[in-house]
């Protein structure tokens, strides 16, 4: 059992709610105290995470796990999957419609952002049926050791 | 330099203000979040062309002090008022992205990213 659980449902409807959940957690860890690097790392590659979820799945769920050493965070939906996962992990490789864009995303940098600031991260996709995403972060650790 | 000092040097309506004694020293000027969100490194003041809550929400995530919306956009409500929850300063500029950066560079703000 982790020391907090907290699950939300991202809305797939609603483009300017995105980001509520991450909001939220952020909240959270600041008001338990924890690393001010690592909340923000948090924040940061669940966002992104978030509004993945909002433009390609529809929505998904966000299910996050706070302990003192490590937060975990994982993101699932049941959107149209990722057919080649290293290519989407690439920086710049976007298949967001042109409207995404003029939203201030869709440049093709979620996922590589979302690796940069988790100290773990693995993707399971299946197309037509949806996709997790884990991320771990870890308090603590310096940007020359990630 | 002081958030107060943004407003002269901009000429910048203030729209929500949080802070205006907060002191900052770097900044960044983009309509993409996302490459606002690949460089963490401590920038306290977002420039941006884009209208929409994710603007406010990323900032929120970046712990910045302040928004800059850049030359004389149509102000929606719904964005301030969430700056307001967030306590994040809101301020409009006539000027446009690319004057407003230099404006703020020449007098002292910095990128916060340098290439080594």
């Amino acid at each position: 059992m982790s020391m907090l659980s907290l699950n939300y449902q991202v809305p797939g409807d609603d483009f300017t709610r995105a980001g509520e959940a991450s909001g939220d957690v952020k909240h959270k860890l600041k008001k338990m105290g924890y690393e001010p690097d690592a909340i923000r790392r948090v924040a940061i590659a669940m966002y992104e995470g978030e509004i993945n979820m909002v433009i390609h799945a529809g929505g998904g769920e966000a299910i996050v796990d706070i302990d003192p050493d490590k937060v975990e965070i994982r993101l699932v939906d049941q959107g149209p999957g990722i057919a080649d996962v290293n290519q989407a992990m690439q920086a710049g490789w976007s298949t967001a419609p042109d409207n995404v864009r003029s939203l201030g995303f869709g440049a093709g940098m979620g996922l590589p952002n979302m690796k940069k600031y988790s100290d773990e991260m693995t993707v399971e996709s299946e197309v037509g049926k949806g996709t997790t995403v884990f991320m771990t972060v870890f308090p603590g650790r310096k940007e020359e050791e990630r | 330099m002081q958030v107060k000092e943004i407003v002269e040097i901009l000429k910048a309506e203030v729209l929500y203000e949080g802070n205006l004694e907060e002191e900052v020293k770097t900044a960044c000027g983009s309509d993409m979040m996302s490459d606002v969100l690949a460089f963490v490194k401590d920038q306290s003041v977002l420039l941006t062309g884009l209208m929409n809550p994710q603007v406010v929400r990323t900032a929120e995530m970046m712990d910045m002090h302040c928004i800059i919306f850049v030359r004389g956009k149509q102000i929606d409500e719904g964005v301030v008022e969430l700056a307001r929850q967030k306590e994040i300063t809101v301020l409009a500029t006539p000027y446009r992205m690319f004057t407003a950066c230099g404006l703020l560079f020449s007098n002292g703000l910095r990128g916060g990213c340098d290439i080594s």
